[in-house]
């Protein structure tokens, strides 16, 4: 699997998931500047995390209308799997590829901690290293993670299966206690319609080595890897 | 006021300098400076910038050893780590700007300090903070406590560095003055280190980074004055920060460092384009003609001096090759950040200043840096305090007072405070914030750096000299306790108006301390910063000299944290329990007393024990460890207990006085938790190392045999609740 790790100025995590993709699948991926609007080819497109711009306007407005954006979207409308995380996520919603939108936590702070996750369908390249209902924990660090989308946007998310991940407690439960921004319905990360774009606010990549805590997010990888090999 | 004209004495006293000094600038200058020019001297003499009150002590601190590369002096220090690796790191204060706008302040002190790293040519890879508020009941403290922890968020986890620990406490000697100390960590690689000296005359003097504006003029001179009631009005004296842009800019920095391009550098940081050109030129023992009508302004109608004094963030000054100019400037653009030829280097010793075709300014470098004021402060030795016995200390039942102090504003979590800051970017944070020091891997390797920040100030206050030995000896205990080898420090001297002869006091004995302790544990000081005047309206702060260790581990996974990892472990205690309970946190919190001696520090057994716990986590020995500091001993084993999630059966000594034997601040004492206890046993019988089986792991209460229990689930309620409750409350 040859992935691209789209950097724009300001993110900040790309290393994390370029380490990541490494170690997990062994193969490096290809990093990206902005301003290239010639897009190699990849299997997989990753928006990594960060504060695109300084994220001075909304989060990820400014990259989502970045010359490499368009060339993004194609591939995505073609059917490259593409992934946004944290930043990526806000891009990728901010860009049309994703319904809804990520508002302030509900705390109104940075949040950088441990989250548990409920995988909702492991039908999905992004999931399908994983089994529906699984519980995982990696790490979220985000400022504007609050996942907000109207009544029937949500309830054709839930219908289409297109809710990848929610939080949840160590046991599995959904519900305000566990919430980790005050997203809507728990809502961690979503589906596009045919399910090659993934937007997700947790980190994964930060999930993948024994030393750092947990390993949960490597399933997230080589699931990825196996689909795209 | 024209720039060409001469500066009064007036004028001069209202830029913080003497009668003294003024006349010496005069003399210097063969005349009266302009306006320019005095505005030079004032930034370059100020306390800040010339450390002319606290020079001659800093001298006494030992600052090389085998790893040292670079010790005080330049931008950071820099050690080296091995495999042709350097740490370079520094800690720096923003105090004074963080009381009058804690947000910018906060960030702007995270920005100066990571410029102050990469400059050197290290990416940074870690930040800490060390922060000290007034009393929780001070009207101003919770609003302080927010902006200056979004602050010091807003900015690191914005440039992708992560801010993996530092120390948060309260007293009322702050609530006018609070303490914001960043420190940054950078790795480079040992053989291209940056040094700012400048070099070659005729090479090209370039500014890159963002414009300049009116922000900050004077900053330099605030933070070397008392505050007073009319602080609020110098809040335009403070910059705001652009983190977005020092992103930039380190990306910029450290891609051109991948060449042979740049001579000297140096960012600007406190006095701004005026200490950058004049340390370089300094340091190189040349000098440097700029042209202030290509320097990038972001205002109109900037004069010589607003260009020269602004502290606008996020520029740096450099000297390149020529022949390498046209790729800095590739590099600057693709990064979209300003770059622009200001001047050259000369020969001529001097520093000119030009604009719209005129000389701004014109005035000999050596002299500026040489004869630099220098005082030897008259000071007294602070008033020595009586040993407390433990017997004059009320007897509290265990489990009440443990509740009190893990609930107390010191004591209680701050977990509040560090899940604001992304502690996890980068990916290597192997021991993250909440233990006794922060563990970061170095990419690519697995190897670590190991991280703390540590004063006790109140003991500093008691006692400077044991205070101030105390500081570094509990700094190299954490790195120690888990499993680093400690390297080298950096010292951030948060002091009151130093024209007192007991403030200079307190200076003086603390640094003594510091030296005796730096030399003891083979810890010498690599960079500092020096902040005085910490006073509002002429009461004093409690003396705190800050201390940011470095240390390393051959190894990121045989490095442990303090959390309690299984039941059934033997817990042990390293070190002697005499039961110190002068300058406790018992004595302040559960009896309202502020009294006593401080615990007196043995380093020679300091580097026992710690030598000999080292090497038992190494030895893959040890499951668990804590460094016995504030709030003794059940506080350490609460604080084990909670991070695990498992509870301890433990008694007490026959014949002990429980309050003096659970809450004593002794030192060099560790509490190890191991599943090979009688190799442990043997080791230290063998080494001579006091240490007592204490209790075992297991359950979900903390048990005194015979004198209580109180289940981990009520001590995380307790110790975990008052922050969030307290910030929450208006």
């Amino acid at each position: 699997m040859q992935a691209a790790i789209i950097v724009f100025p300001g993110s900040n995590r790309e290393q994390d998931v370029h380490d990541a993709l490494l170690r997990v699948t062994g193969k490096a991926p290809l990093k990206i500047w902005h301003r290239d609007t010639d897009l190699p080819k990849a299997d997989l497109i990753v928006i990594p995390g960060g504060f695109s711009y300084g994220d001075y306007l909304r989060c990820g407005a400014m990259a989502a209308h970045s010359p490499i954006m368009r060339e993004v979207k194609a591939r995505a409308d073609q059917g490259t799997p593409l992934l946004g995380i944290c930043n990526g996520f806000q891009i990728v919603t901010e860009a049309g590829l994703l319904p809804g939108a990520l508002l302030t936590n509900q705390t109104l702070k940075f949040h950088c901690k441990d989250v548990y996750l409920k995988v909702e369908t492991s039908r999905s390249v992004f999931t399908r290293g994983y089994n529906a209902g699984q519980v995982i924990r990696v790490p979220v660090a985000h400022h504007d993670g609050n996942y907000f989308a109207d009544k029937d946007t949500l309830d054709r998310l839930e219908g289409d299966g297109r809710i990848a991940f929610r939080y949840c407690s160590e046991k599995g439960e959904v519900g305000d206690a566990a919430n980790a921004n005050g997203s809507a319905r728990g809502i961690a990360g979503i589906f596009n319609e045919k399910k090659n774009v993934l937007g997700l606010m947790p980190h994964p990549e930060d999930a993948t080595d024994p030393l750092l805590g947990s390993t949960d997010g490597q399933g997230f990888f080589k699931g990825l890897a196996e689909a795209l090999a | 006021m024209s720039a060409a004209g001469a500066a009064t004495l007036e004028q001069a006293r209202q830029f913080g300098l003497d009668e003294t000094e003024y006349r010496r600038a005069c003399a210097i200058m063969g005349c009266a400076p302009n306006l320019t020019e005095l505005g030079i001297f004032s930034v370059m003499w100020s306390e800040h910038c010339s450390y002319k009150s606290s020079k001659i002590w800093l001298r006494k601190l030992p600052t090389t050893g085998k790893r040292v590369i670079c010790g005080p002096g330049e931008n950071a220090g820099v050690i080296d780590i091995g495999d042709g690796e350097a740490a370079i790191f520094k800690m720096e204060s923003h105090n004074h700007p963080s009381f009058i706008e804690p947000y910018q302040g906060a960030a702007t002190g995270v920005g100066g300090i990571l410029r102050d790293v990469f400059t050197m040519g290290a990416r940074p890879i870690a930040n800490l903070n060390a922060l000290r508020f007034g009393s929780p009941d001070h009207p101003k403290t919770r609003h302080l406590l927010a902006g200056v922890v979004k602050g010091i968020g807003g900015y690191g986890n914005c440039v992708g560095v992560p801010t993996v620990g530092g120390e948060c406490n309260f007293h009322a000697s702050y609530n006018g003055n609070i303490l914001v100390n960043a420190m940054t960590v950078g790795l480079a690689r040992a053989d291209r280190i940056f040094y700012s000296a400048a070099a070659g005359p005729g090479n090209p003097v370039i500014y890159v980074g963002a414009k300049t504006g009116r922000d900050g003029i004077h900053g330099a001179t605030m933070a070397s004055a008392e505050f007073s009631e009319d602080n609020e009005s110098k809040r335009p004296t403070v910059q705001v920060g652009d983190p977005f842009t020092e992103k930039l800019l380190i990306e910029a920095c450290l891609e051109l460092m991948e060449s042979d391009a740049i001579v000297a550098i140096q960012d600007m940081g406190a006095a701004g384009l005026t200490s950058s050109s004049v340390e370089m030129a300094g340091k190189g023992g040349l000098g440097l003609e700029l042209d202030l009508d290509q320097v990038p302004v972001r205002e109109e109608n900037m004069t010589a001096y607003e260009i020269m004094l602004s502290e606008s963030q996020e520029r740096m000054l450099m000297i390149l090759k020529p022949e390498r100019q046209e790729l800095a400037r590739q590099i600057f653009a693709k990064w979209e950040l300003d770059f622009a030829v200001i001047g050259r280097v000369t020969e001529t010793g001097r520093l000119v200043l030009k604009m719209h075709g005129t000389v701004a300014a014109d005035m000999p470098v050596g002299p500026l840096v040489t004869e630099a004021p220098l005082y030897e402060r008259p000071w007294v030795p602070s008033p020595v305090l009586p040993e407390i016995e433990a017997s004059d200390v009320t007897a509290i039942e265990p489990i009440a007072a443990l509740k009190k102090l893990i609930g107390c504003p010191d004591l209680a979590s701050k977990r509040w405070i560090w899940e604001q800051y992304d502690h996890l970017v980068m990916g290597h944070t192997v021991q993250r914030p909440g233990g006794d020091a922060a563990v970061v891997r170095i990419p690519g390797r697995k190897k670590a750096l190991a991280l703390a920040t540590d004063c006790t100030p109140r003991y500093v206050a008691a006692d400077p000299k044991r205070g101030g030995m105390q500081a570094v000896a509990e700094n190299w205990r954490n790195l120690t306790a888990v499993g680093a080898l400690p390297l080298a420090i950096t010292d951030n001297m948060n002091f009151g108006n130093p024209e007192r002869p007991e403030i200079m006091g307190q200076f003086a004995l603390a640094i003594e301390g510091m030296r005796e302790a730096c030399l003891a544990l083979d810890y010498p000081v690599v960079s500092g910063n020096v902040s005085l005047y910490n006073e509002t309206n002429g009461s004093g702060i409690l003396p705190t000299p800050a201390i940011g260790g470095v240390g390393l581990i051959d190894d990121a996974a045989k490095s442990i944290g303090l959390a309690l990892k299984n039941p059934g472990e033997t817990l042990l205690l390293v070190g002697e329990t005499k039961g110190h309970l002068g300058q406790s946190l018992y004595l302040r919190e559960l009896l309202g007393r502020e009294a006593g001696a401080p615990p007196p520090v043995d380093l020679a057994a300091e580097r026992r024990h710690g030598d000999f716990v080292r090497g038992q986590i190494l030895a893959g020995k040890i499951a668990a460890c804590h460094d016995l500091s504030d709030g003794g001993l059940l506080v350490a084993l609460a604080e084990m207990a909670m991070a695990g999630g498992i509870g301890a059966t433990i008694t007490l000594p026959p014949g002990t006085a429980a309050h003096a034997f659970l809450f004593g601040e002794d030192q060099a004492r560790y509490l190890l938790a191991t599943n090979a206890p009688d190799a442990v046993l043997k080791a230290a019988q063998s080494a001579g190392i006091p240490l007592l089986k204490l209790g075992i792991s297991g359950g979900d209460a903390l048990t005194l045999g015979g004198a209580g229990a109180i289940s981990v689930a009520e001590l995380k309620r307790i110790n975990e609740g008052w922050l969030p409750a307290y910030m929450a409350a208006s």
